[in-house]
């Protein structure tokens, strides 16, 4: 591959390993809060797949960067500024129905990319999304399931799981925007056209809404930044606690 | 240092004694994770293995294992690959090895093409099962339940 080609692809990577990272570490903080054992049971592995996966991309991405990259550098000893996340993932995790309405709509898009990746022509990058593809279809059926019993629940769950859906909301169009440098890697199959698979999510979204009694947002304000470092004001209060260990020790190892 | 070059086979019947640290009845052969094993003409072994979910912190502890079983027999130059591609699958499992899960208290997994997968109960074989949790203890199982024995047990999921 050509250096411009190989740089878009460490990009895309870590964009992808860093959606996981922060997804995993706010999955993390809430365990032993869940409503019931087995829903921390749950969120636990959720995490544990997605800190998973942003590990095999990111040491991916330190082999394709060469130097000193390394997974522990890009995870760890990397600022917000940094941080390609989508906005999404690092939005606080407020209350259950949150962390339901942010696992299913960021695991609808999440699946349709999976599905899309593990058929590039990067063979390593196929694999390590056919096995993700496979975890996350389990976390977004786990999630709509919890969609529609608290949509479809009490008033008070119903009223909760809405507020959540609306929150969420603003920041699921980022999702679906496809930054410039990914041309070079779209050209040679590395990677696919994600804005194709808008309605696929729009159809699996607008579903789960319907079963769950639940009304798609109208607020037509969308939040972007994150897939250029900027973020919300969250983010770097999840990094302080994340990275706090290797920022006092900085290389410490096991 | 061994005197002759190790063969294949013989790597393999010593990667026999590597398992799985959760389920400690498998060996990374019956896990169907092992893809491969190369000796070069200097001796080099090179293991290719496949890892079954992206989080499985099994993953760093078997590679260690590997290693120190390897060269336990002597074999100094060894090095771990992980293969990404093909995606690791429930299917690469040994029918020997879904014997031994079975006899260590876990429900193999059915056919990944199974729509509605047959678990029996790994205590009294009973079909009269349900799932408890789709997520179990760890991050390949779920949590099941016999309705007739009333003993609750963990199910390989089926990937």
């Amino acid at each position: 591959m050509t250096d411009g080609a190989n740089a878009a692809l460490v990009e895309v990577l870590l964009r992808h390993a860093d959606d996981n990272t922060i997804l995993g570490q706010r999955l993390g903080e809430y365990i032993s809060s869940a409503p019931e054992l087995e829903e921390d049971l749950a969120i636990a592995n959720g995490a544990l797949d997605h800190i998973g996966v942003a590990m095999h991309l990111y040491e991916y991405a330190a082999e394709i960067a060469g130097g000193d990259a390394s997974v522990d550098g890009y995870s760890m000893r990397r600022n917000e500024r940094e941080f390609t996340n989508a906005l999404i993932v690092e939005q606080p995790n407020t209350d259950f129905a949150h962390i339901v309405a942010r696992s299913f709509l960021f695991g609808v898009y999440q699946k349709l990319l999976w599905e899309q990746l593990s058929r590039s022509s990067d063979e390593r990058l196929a694999g390590i999304a056919a096995r993700a593809l496979k975890e996350a279809t389990y976390h977004v059926t786990h999630a709509r399931r919890w969609v529609v019993r608290l949509g479809d629940g009490t008033p008070e769950s119903h009223a909760r799981m809405q507020t959540a859906i609306d929150e969420m909301w603003r920041f699921t169009s980022e999702l679906f925007e496809q930054p410039d440098i990914d041309s070079v890697l779209i050209e040679s199959g590395v990677v696919f056209d994600i804005t194709r698979e808008r309605a696929k999510w729009d159809a699996a979204v607008d579903d789960a809404l319907e079963e769950a009694t639940l009304v798609r947002p109208e607020d037509p304000y969308q939040a972007t930044g994150g897939r250029l470092g900027r973020h919300t004001e969250h983010l770097g209060h999840l990094l302080a606690e994340m990275q706090w260990l290797q920022r006092t020790y900085p290389g410490a190892s096991w | 240092m061994k005197a002759t070059l190790p063969t294949v086979e013989e790597v393999k019947r010593l990667l026999d004694a590597v398992v799985d640290p959760e389920i400690p009845v498998m060996t990374i052969a019956d896990m169907g994770i092992l893809r491969d094993v190369t000796v070069s003409d200097t001796g080099a072994v090179t293991v290719g293995m496949t890892p079954t979910y992206s989080g499985c912190p099994a993953l760093t502890v078997i590679e260690e294992d590997i290693v120190a079983e390897l060269k336990g027999a002597g074999i100094e130059d060894v090095t771990v690959e992980v293969r990404h591609f093909p995606a690791w699958t429930t299917e690469w499992l040994t029918p020997e090895g879904k014997k031994k899960l079975a006899g260590f208290g876990i429900a193999p997994p059915d056919s990944v093409l199974a729509i509605v997968p047959e678990v029996l109960c790994p205590q009294c074989s009973s079909s009269g099962t349900a799932k408890v949790s789709e997520f179990g203890s760890t991050a390949c199982k779920s949590l099941w339940v016999c309705t007739s024995c009333g003993e609750p047990f963990d199910y390989f999921k089926a990937i």
